[in-house]
């Protein structure tokens, strides 16, 4: 999105989304003194983003920013974090949409009667890093051609993706309670079909090979986005997803991510019971991806780690360690909450049903 | 076939500037190499992995591009579930090519021949299956492929085994009538149209006249065709190089039992597995694929109607 602004058109948005100037013409000139550029050259970059539909001019009122503007203002600010430097009031905000999309996942579940809650909540931190401060998306055009993807290839973590879909504004709230429903849009696992969703998934392993195909073209095309896959830990079990980590890296798809959400459990029992992973990040690393490790509940950590990787020239992987069920006491780290529903009293009696 | 599909694949990149071929190391036997040599940035090898390969075709045609893959037809169908799983329900704009189906790798035996593509193609909702009679037919068949929007399977066998068209319409979705006849109708796919025709030749000798129809198409089914010769003929014989469960005579079957029950007799592989030969005829007598096995199907049906 930044690409398609120059400097000025920025620092008139970002100047207009964060005072309230009396006109355009008062707007203007205290840009113009702040920071030295020539008002003609104001002028014409304002009309540029009138005409775009960005801002919305009235003779004499005070110059507003229409609703397509405060999404690509929210998404350029977005763009600014830094691991690092996440200010407190931004990581309680980013807290604040973690609980609630965890609370919405649980009442999804408890409505639907059926759902993965484990593996949901082992990754919305993850989510919500990606949604709210890493992906350009455009929420007015799921399809847009320019935007980041996403592909959740642990399908069945379906309830995390579509309770952060509806906080960032592709799903509206109440379809949230229609999940697995026959007259609901939210099927089980991910549908196309659905807005914000990139790919379908739900057979574990096959979302890499399809992130590739994605980011090689995306790559050859000359577009400058990226493409992020999920996976889980046991889905790592799957032969095709080592296919697809050689295919990637032959094909130097410096544009994609892999994240691990490695909560070290799998549908019947611990990973390293079933088939040990470990070393994780050698395997990683030996088949020619940039690895990094971070505490996948940590959005400081996690967006890091997401900048990081940015511009490593070759194909990269973060393995985020995380707690099954994270969120909701009795499902922490207890895997018989898998693929076990709760149910309504159950959520009350933890004061979690909203 | 081969290298009628590889220099056909060459035509449409330049047509198509979004074409993109994707491959599992077999490009000098599926003849993608020649579309590789021309277009080599909208080629990709992916290696012996043909899961792999059905998802990379899965993403670049999410990303707005025309996907072919190609790959030996036995081993495509190890994809079977990436297949139905993502091209399918994401309805993705990808033609799997399957090269050397049937029996025409008679050489390498069971692992390497293909009786079982029709069957798992067709049951994959909005997955339409494509098998050309011969060389010129593939090529126009091919042109027709590209053109729809959504996933196509199309077998091909690895060499022209025998020339039907010498020039060709093809229609997706309607068969052509390559004979006329009035006693039976012959039902016929892929390289079987031409000992079809053979067969047709020599029940002349018996006087029974046979309309020779090449469903190209096994779906979706041109039922109009079909019903319209069942009316006519009032038997039919279906001929395909495929178990004779689960293909073009079962899904000839599925519709006639509905619309117009026909007696109707089935040339196909027995429900066995195919075997070495060191000649296509070796291997066609083996699995009782000949034109002499038409014959005896079309005197047999010709009996009872």
């Amino acid at each position: 999105m930044r690409r398609g602004f120059n400097e000025n058109q920025l620092i008139i948005l970002r100047e207009l989304c964060s005072y309230d100037y009396r006109s355009l013409t008062h707007a203007l000139r205290s840009i113009s003194r702040k920071y030295g550029i020539p008002l003609s050259t104001l002028k014409t970059n304002t009309k540029i983003l009138k005409e775009l539909g960005i801002i919305e001019i009235n003779k004499g009122k005070t110059p507003k920013i229409t609703q397509t503007g405060k999404v690509i203002a929210e998404l350029l600010n977005t763009r600014q974090f830094n691991g690092l430097d996440l200010d407190p009031r931004t990581l309680n905000e980013l807290s604040e949409k973690a609980d609630l999309a965890r609370r919405y996942i649980l009442k999804m579940v408890a409505e639907a009667g059926a759902g993965h809650i484990g593996a949901s909540l082992s990754v919305v931190d993850i989510l919500i890093t990606l949604y709210l401060c890493k992906l350009r998306y455009d929420v007015r055009n799921p399809d847009w051609p320019l935007r980041d993807r996403l592909i959740l290839s642990k399908g069945h973590a379906a309830p995390a993706l579509y309770a952060v879909l509806s906080i960032v504004g592709f799903i509206p709230e109440d379809e949230l309670w229609r999940f697995r429903d026959i007259e609901g849009v939210l099927q089980g696992h991910p549908e196309v079909g659905i807005p914000g969703v990139d790919m379908v998934s739900g057979s574990l392993g096959q979302g890499l090979s399809v992130g590739c195909g994605m980011a090689l073209a995306l790559k050859r095309d000359g577009i400058p986005a990226k493409v992020y896959v999920i996976v889980g830990d046991g889905e790592l079990d799957e032969g095709q997803v080592w296919e697809a980590a050689l295919t990637a890296s032959k094909l130097g798809l410096d544009n994609l991510v892999v994240i691990v959400d490695r909560n070290s459990y799998q549908q019947e029992g611990p990973t390293e019971h079933v088939k040990p992973l470990e070393p994780l990040a050698m395997k990683w690393f030996s088949f020619g991806w940039y690895v990094v490790e971070v505490d996948g509940h940590d959005f400081r950590q996690l967006l890091e780690a997401l900048n990081e990787v940015d511009d490593v020239g070759k194909p990269s992987v973060i393995i985020a360690h995380t707690v099954k069920g994270r969120g909701f006491p009795p499902a922490e780290g207890n895997n018989i909450y898998h693929s076990r529903p709760v149910s309504k009293d159950e959520l009350r009696s933890f004061g979690v049903l909203i | 076939m081969r290298l009628a599909f590889g220099k056909t694949l060459v035509e449409l990149g330049l047509k198509y500037k979004e074409l993109y071929v994707v491959d599992a190391d077999a490009a000098s036997h599926t003849m993608t190499s020649l579309f590789a040599e021309n277009f080599p940035e909208r080629f990709v090898n992916v290696g012996i992995s043909e899961q792999d390969l059905v998802g990379v075709a899965a993403g670049l045609a999410a990303c707005g591009k025309k996907v072919v893959v190609a790959t030996y037809a036995s081993f495509l169908m190890r994809a079977w579930e990436q297949i139905r799983n993502v091209v399918g329900r994401a309805r993705l704009n990808v033609k799997l090519v399957g090269t050397h189906g049937g029996i025409s790798n008679y050489g390498d035996g069971p692992s390497h021949q293909c009786f079982e593509d029709f069957a798992l193609m067709r049951v994959i909702p909005g997955m339409r299956v494509v098998a050309p009679a011969d060389s010129v037919e593939l090529r126009c068949c091919f042109e027709e492929v590209l053109g729809v929007d959504g996933p196509v399977y199309m077998r091909i066998g690895r060499d022209e085994d025998g020339r039907v068209y010498d020039d060709c319409v093809c229609g997706l979705g309607v068969a052509n009538v390559v004979r006329d006849g009035f006693d039976v109708g012959i039902i016929a796919t892929g390289y079987m149209v031409f000992e079809a025709l053979k067969a047709a030749k020599e029940l002349k000798n018996y006087g029974i006249d046979a309309a020779v129809l090449d469903f190209h198409t096994i779906k979706p089914l041109d039922t109009n065709t079909l019903i319209k010769y069942a009316r006519a003929t009032g038997a039919l014989v279906v001929a395909e190089e495929h178990n004779i469960l689960g293909g073009l005579g079962s899904s000839v079957a599925e519709t006639l039992i509905k619309e117009y029950p026909t007696p109707t007799e089935f040339v196909g592989v027995k429900d066995m597995y195919g075997h070495s030969a060191r000649s296509l005829e070796d291997l066609r007598k083996f699995l009782g694929l000949t034109a002499s096995d038409i014959v005896r199907a079309v005197k047999k049906v010709v009996k009872v109607k």
